[in-house]
Order: structure tokens, then sequence, then C-alpha cells
């Protein structure tokens, strides 16, 4: 399984879980974990994503993302979980 | 993992180098032009992907991979047989200089001798070409050793390379002498060392690896500036030396262990192995992206101050501390470089009066490398070029570490004026250097022998 996280981060609007699910179910990306909150007017989202059934290559889903997120005015980021993994763990 | 992002995004954590060391040892032909189209081949075959390979990487796990980069096998061992005069040499580093972009790496080592103990004809040969070949390509870095701790120091190619410096400056003289920033003598030169001026590939090597090279002096910073916050709520003053190089080792962890991630999927993907990485702790002209703030966050008011050598001594070895948890081979450099014209830091405290060279000489002794990126005077004679030059290797010579001279003597200017390279070379003022006279100490000729602790056999 190829897991990766996206994290989206802005000031808060209408649709911004709307559009990232969207769009991800398009692309056959399935949600195993999400987590939200606000703080204060700000958004702030963490989703463990599976990509192994994903129809596009990552480096497109990346972008698409991201373009997404500066549709919406706010930052979106997929990363491959090892990342997170490796550096917080001896 | 917010933590994480907070890194790359505002502390400029990146992973500095990802450099493919070649071995160009079975390109050697006695014939030039058949060796030329056989090392342009190799280093086109074998790093076709390296640049595609490692934008990949830097998208997929969102961390920038700043520069990708080829090192290979010193130049004077694989040309000794064809290169009859200098400008054979040139042509050499012309085909490297085509291949470099072929590939699309913006620099390519290993220009470079190894002449610690003497010098072959071929290894004087290449010497003597530095300065056209410095002035006619564009992405080629050179170096030279002069002496080791297990040699002791060649002074004669020492004197020599006081006068190619002042060459290779007054051939680019045109751009600043920005030929000189791509040319470094050092002594202990590490065969495996990612990071340029100085990489070459060794002959100890594989026939191609993967080193990597890490940076990350912003977030070692952050640290610092959090940690003392933290102190100083909890108990109303700054935290002490253990709690400060705690701080350090975690954050050096950290950072490694990104250059290590790195470097495995590199490996994987190019199918080459994995080599080692280098620790280094590397700034950039970019605001925060500075070794001399973190000095400025452990306590001295600009580098340069007294306590900045000790200060600079314990940054260096928690790094290493830190490091060497995260990943399994370590090598390279591994530790704090202080170039002049790549940190604003540096470049801010030699504007207050607070850094001079001879501070800077006394520094190297406990960090990872040597004289960087200074500019001088353009009418410093040759011979206290060399002078430096020997200063910087005896260092390097009794304390069994790498040390490295790469100053760049500005045709033109003098004390007062700055100079400006661009991109990740930065910009410098010109520092003042001991007008009295080693014309007669450097003229000498000779060598000088390896000291007495290095006979451990």
């Amino acid at each position: 399984m190829t897991r990766a996280i996206i994290t989206v981060v802005g000031k808060d609007t209408v649709g911004i879980i709307a559009k990232v699910c969207t769009y991800l179910a398009d692309n056959q990306i399935n949600i195993l974990d999400i987590s939200q909150t606000i703080v204060q007017e700000f958004f702030n989202m963490m989703m463990i994503v599976d990509m192994t059934k994903s129809v596009k290559p990552f480096d497109v889903i990346n972008d698409e993302l991201a373009k997404i997120g500066a549709d919406t005015g706010v930052q979106v980021k997929v990363q491959l979980e090892d990342i997170f993994n490796k550096m917080h763990r001896i | 993992m917010f933590e994480t992002n907070k890194m790359i995004e505002q502390e400029n954590l990146d992973v500095r180098t990802i450099t493919m060391g070649i071995s160009l040892l079975d390109c050697a032909d006695t014939d030039l032009d058949v060796t030329c189209e056989k090392i342009y081949k190799k280093i086109t075959t074998l790093a076709k992907n390296l640049v595609k390979t490692g934008e990949d990487i830097a998208k997929e796990f969102g961390v920038p991979i700043v520069n990708k980069r080829i090192s290979i096998t010193p130049i004077s061992l694989v040309c000794g047989s064809c290169c009859k005069i200098p400008g054979d040499y040139v042509k050499v580093a012309k085909t490297l200089d085509k291949a470099a972009k072929e590939v699309g790496v913006n620099f390519l080592g290993g220009y470079s001798a190894i002449v610690s103990k003497g010098m072959t004809e071929s290894d004087e040969l290449l010497i003597r070409s530095i300065p056209m070949a410095m002035a006619c390509t564009e992405r080629i870095c050179s170096s030279i050793n002069v002496g080791s701790t297990k040699t002791g120091i060649n002074m004669d190619a020492v004197r020599l390379m006081g006068d190619i410096i002042k060459d290779t400056a007054e051939q680019t003289k045109a751009n600043d002498s920005l030929g000189c920033a791509k040319l470094v003598v050092l002594c202990n030169a590490p065969d495996d060392n990612p990071f340029m001026a100085g990489a070459f590939h060794g002959v100890s090597e594989a026939d191609a690896i993967i080193n990597v090279g890490v940076s990350g002096p912003g977030v070692v910073k952050y640290a610092l500036e959090q940690m003392d916050k933290n102190a100083m709520a909890e108990n109303g003053s700054n935290a002490n030396f253990e709690v400060l190089c705690e701080t350090i080792k975690k954050t050096a962890f950290k950072i490694t262990r990104v250059g290590q991630l790195v470097a495995q999927e590199a490996s994987k993907r190019l199918g080459i192995p994995f080599g080692i990485i280098d620790l280094s702790l590397a700034p950039t002209p970019a605001i925060g992206d500075s070794v001399a703030d973190i000095l400025k966050c452990i306590g001295v008011e600009h580098p340069g101050a007294p306590g900045t050598t000790a200060a600079l001594a314990m940054l260096n070895d928690q790094v290493k501390k830190g490091g060497v948890m995260a990943s399994s081979y370590v090598g390279g450099l591994s530790g704090a470089f202080i170039p002049v014209s790549e940190d604003q830091g540096m470049i801010d405290a030699v504007e207050a009066g607070a850094l001079t060279i001879e501070k800077l000489e006394a520094m190297t002794c406990v960090c990872s490398v040597g004289l960087d990126m200074i500019a001088i005077p353009g009418d410093t004679p040759a011979t206290t070029i060399a002078g430096i030059i020997a200063d910087e290797s005896a260092i390097g010579m009794v304390n069994q570490k790498t040390t490295a001279v790469r100053i760049i003597p500005v045709v033109g200017k003098s004390v007062g004026e700055t100079v400006e390279f661009g991109g990740l070379l930065g910009y410098a003022p010109i520092m003042p250097v001991n007008t009295f006279s080693s014309e007669r100490f450097v003229n000498r000729g000779g060598r000088i022998p390896a000291p007495i602790h290095s006979f451990k056999n």
C-alpha cells in the first residue's frame, strides 16, 4: 500500500473538504483517516490516504491538488508518509 | 507532522545535493579524442536520469532537493597518457562541461589532482591548465589536494597553486574572478565528499555511487530560538550548555533522517549503490539559512567575537553526534561550513569589522573545512596566497582533518569594495590580508614531512 499524507492549511471557506474529497474519489484514492480542526479562523486538515489504485501518477496528483488549493485559497500538500515516519522515529 | 512541513517551508530545510560519483578510470585511452568520447558517453549514460529522479523525489516527499551534481575520478589519473600539453586538458574540461550541461547538473567536480606527496607530469599539466579550463567552462569545479596527515605537505604544489589561483583570477577577471570560486586547494581531501567545489570520486570508490549532502542551518537556528524562549519562560534565564547540545543533536538527527531517506530512494530508483550521507550545515545567501546566525543564537554578538571558536567547535561536534545516529554511513566532510560569501551572517560580521581572516583561520581548526569563499584584494602576491594555503594545510595535517582554501583575489578590487558572484555563491566584501611577506618561506621548495603522530604502523 502506498500511503500518503495530505495536509490542508488556510483560511476557512465553504467546501474545502468537498473539493479535495471529490478530487480524491475521482482519482480512485481511498481516504483511510481524516482529522480536521479549526484554530481561530484557520482551517487545518490532515488526511491519510491510500494511493495504490490512483489513476494518475503522484506528481500529477500533487500538482492538481495544489491547484485546487490555490483556487480555494488554501495550501494543499501531498507527501509520502515515509518522510514523517523517518524524521521522528529512531 | 506540521513540524516537518514548517521546517521545510519556513526554516529552509532542504537536501542540499544529490551527488553521483562516477569512476572514469575505465575511460583512459592513449588517444585524446577517444578518451573524451568515452568520458562523455559514460557520464551521460549513468547520470541520464539523475536530475529527473531528484525532482521526482522532491515532489513525492515534499522536501526540496536543491542541487543535483556529479563527481568524477580525479581527471589527472584518467588522462595521464593522452594529455601532452595543458591545452589537451582544457579540451577534456570542455567535454566535461558539455556532459554536465547535457544531463542538467549544475556542477561537476573532479577536475582534480592529488599531489599530497609529489606531482606526476600529468598532475602538473592538469594544474597548469586550470586557469584556462576555468575560464572556458561554466560548470566544472577543480580541486587540488596538496597535503595529508600521512604524507605531509607538498610545498612545491602549494607554491604553484599560489600562481594558479592568481592566474585563474586574471583569466576570469571579466566576471569578478569567478573562476577562483570553483577552485579549491585541500589537505586531507575525503574521497566521497558530495559538496562542491571539493568533490571528486576517489580511487577507493566503486564504479558509481550516490552521496547525499544534507543541510538546514535555518532549522537548527529556529530550534535554538525556541529552546531559549522556553527556558526564559520557565526559569527566567537562557538554556545551559547541556540543553543547548541536546537541542542541536536532536535537530541534526531529524535533518539527517531526511537525507538518509532521500539517499535510499535515489539509490533505489537509479539502481546505483548508496555511498554516504554528508551531515554538513551548509549555509546559503538566503536570510535565515545561515551558520553565522546559529553562532549568534548560541551567544556571540557576531561571528569573530571571542567565544566563536568554542561555539563552533561545540556546534560541529553536536551535529556529528546527532547525525551519526540517523544514518548508517556517514562520510564526506560532515560538519559546519563557514563560507563567507555564501552566508549573510558572515558577510554582516565582516562588514561590522568583527571577523578577520586570522579569526576565520582559527575557526577552521574546529569546523569541517577551511577558509572558504573569501574575497581578497587582487594585488595580493601569489607567495602570500601560497603562505595562506600552507598555513591551512598545516592545520589539517596536524589535526588529522580536512582543510581547504578557496580564496578569490578579485582583480582590480581592494579592501572596502564588494564583489558579486550570484546564485548560491553569494557576494562578499573584500577582506584585508596581512601584508608582510612569506616569499622566502614558500620559495624554498620541496615538502614538509608528515607529523610524528601519523606514524601509527
